[in-house]
């Protein structure tokens, strides 16, 4: 039989289209899911209120108000040393064995089991460092677990400034520190945020971390300190999902609607920020 | 008095040396071309005199320069490049405005004033020939300039900071005939106030520009004279073969 390259190419260019079918169809159907039975749930009373009756009824202001302290919190902790980090590892470091060995661990820091850093958290600021189930604790765990998608993110969009803009800049008698301050880091900016975007988005939506370090069951009033335990979003979705009996459908996905909305919210303004950013970039 | 003096220079990247027991001395306010066919040593001899080199972590060196009778290697890195600038081989706009750019040196060496800001910036965009071109879109990416543009831009950049000695890289490797002759121009009314050190590909550009030219070769300095002299009377046969396009 003679090769036809014709079909050779309609075969490959099936499997490309079968591939992207396979990711697209499964998110879409989720958003769509997601969207059609939650947004029914959306009303005033829904955002503003507390749970009522046995979290089947009533809103869920406790838990937005816990998931955004709780990422703020992160972010707060983990963008600052991450990106200082990732400064000293693109910049300053020196290429040996040790220094390798560091960036590829916490490369694979990212991979590791979020419920993992959730013990770690327990462990370390629950009960060694006393801060009990809080707010501090939460957020701490958290920003520990974005730390290295932030670090490795920012150090990659540090080792994207061409080489020359740092030769230039130390040519004309600028230090190190002046070149990475107003040449380098300016224009690593939008990679840096895409990091941000990235650990912002895994902090909101995962259970394990918030589990045993702040999530509280039921907790219809507000936090009033950093020190106090609170609801949030994923946690308070995991309970009415599988721990309280006879939680009507709706809540359940509005619940996760709500959840989607403000990580895609957070995420907005992150782009809104990178973009305003990339289009000062002058190359 | 001598601007550099530079003694039994030898410089190793890894196991490969690039310069070989290199003597010689440059005098102030001249212009000296360095000649010599690639991987000859020039860039790495060029990129000594304001340590550039050092950002090389393989770089090692033996013997060494003396700026002003000091030791280069004892002076404070940010002092010597203020001291000595560098116009690179391709014209190498820093990503920020037309302004900004001629401004960046001054302002890194603590200049905050406006005003004086913006006369030193005129002051050198003039003296790079470039002022009446780009008087009224100063705030404009300095991408948006043509090849040319950007390398007198380079040249205004570098003149800002008020060096003693300006080293050029081939700094007319990427521009068109009209380009390059422009930047000659600039060069040799700059040797007034500067020494200049000018590395080049391009043998006629060196006999254009120099008072005196270096030839390298394999990392070794063959031969430095006076330039007529070097193009007219060469003593070594491999500067003559050079110049005369035999090789390189």
């Amino acid at each position: 039989m003679k090769r036809n390259p014709h079909r050779t190419q309609n075969i490959a260019f099936f499997f490309l289209l079968v591939a992207m079918l396979l990711i697209v169809v499964p998110v879409s159907l989720i958003v769509v899911i997601i969207i059609q039975k939650g947004l029914p749930a959306i009303n005033w009373q829904f955002l503003s209120d507390v749970p009522r009756q046995g979290m089947r009824a009533g809103g869920i202001f406790p838990a937005i108000v816990g998931t955004i302290y709780l990422v703020t919190g992160a972010i707060i902790f983990a963008l600052p040393i991450g990106l200082l980090a990732a400064i000293y590892l693109s910049e300053y470091s020196k290429d040996n064995p040790l220094n390798r060995i560091i960036k590829l661990a916490i490369v694979n820091l990212a991979g590791v089991p979020s419920v993992v850093y959730g013990l770690f958290g327990l462990a370390l600021f629950v009960v060694f460092f006393k801060f009990g189930a809080s707010i501090l604790s939460g957020s701490l765990t958290l920003g520990i677990m974005i730390l290295p998608i932030i670090i490795t993110t920012s150090r990659e969009a540090l080792e994207s400034v061409p080489q020359s803009f740092r030769e230039v800049s130390l040519s004309l008698g600028a230090s190190k520190w002046q070149t990475i301050r107003h040449i380098v880091l300016p224009n690593a900016i939008p990679g840096i945020l895409t990091g941000t975007i990235l650990g912002l988005g895994r902090a909101a939506g995962e259970t394990a971390p918030i589990l045993f370090t702040v999530a509280a069951f039921y907790l219809p009033q507000l936090p009033k300190s950093i020190f106090d335990q609170a609801m949030a979003l994923p946690y308070h979705l995991y309970v009415i999902s599988t721990q309280v009996p006879n939680v009507d459908e709706k809540i359940r996905y509005g619940t996760a609607f709500v959840l989607l909305a403000l990580v895609l919210f957070m995420n907005l303004v992150a782009i809104i920020i990178r973009y305003k950013f990339r289009k000062k970039k002058k190359w | 008095m001598v601007k550099f003096e530079i003694n039994d220079l030898n410089i190793w990247f890894d196991s490969t040396q690039a310069l070989k027991d290199v003597s010689m001395q440059i005098l102030p306010n001249e212009v000296l071309s360095v000649i010599g066919p690639s991987n000859s040593g020039k860039t790495t001899f060029l990129r000594m005199l304001n340590r550039m080199n050092d950002l090389n972590p393989n770089f090692r060196m033996s013997g060494n320069v003396m700026f002003e009778k000091e030791d280069i290697m004892k002076i404070d890195v940010e002092l010597l490049r203020r001291k000595i600038g560098m116009v690179f081989a391709l014209p190498l706009p820093l990503p920020l405005s037309i302004f900004d750019n001629v401004a960046y040196g001054v302002r890194m060496h603590g200049l905050t004033d406006k005003t004086r800001m913006a006369e030193k910036v005129r002051e050198a965009l003039r003296q790079g020939y470039l002022w009446d071109e780009v008087k009224d879109r100063l705030t404009e990416s300095a991408f948006k300039l043509s090849g040319g543009q950007q390398q007198r831009l380079c040249i205004a950049r570098t003149l800002a900071v008020e060096p003693e000695v300006i080293l050029f890289d081939e700094p007319c490797s990427g521009l068109d005939p009209i380009s390059t002759a422009k930047v000659e121009d600039a060069m040799v009314k700059l040797k007034e106030k500067y020494t200049i050190i000018l590395v080049t590909n391009n043998v006629k550009q060196a006999a254009r520009v120099g008072d005196r030219t270096a030839f390298f070769l394999n990392g070794e300095l063959v031969e430095l004279d006076k330039t007529d002299k070097i193009f007219t009377a060469p003593r070594d046969k491999r500067t003559d073969g050079y110049i005369r396009g035999k090789f390189g």
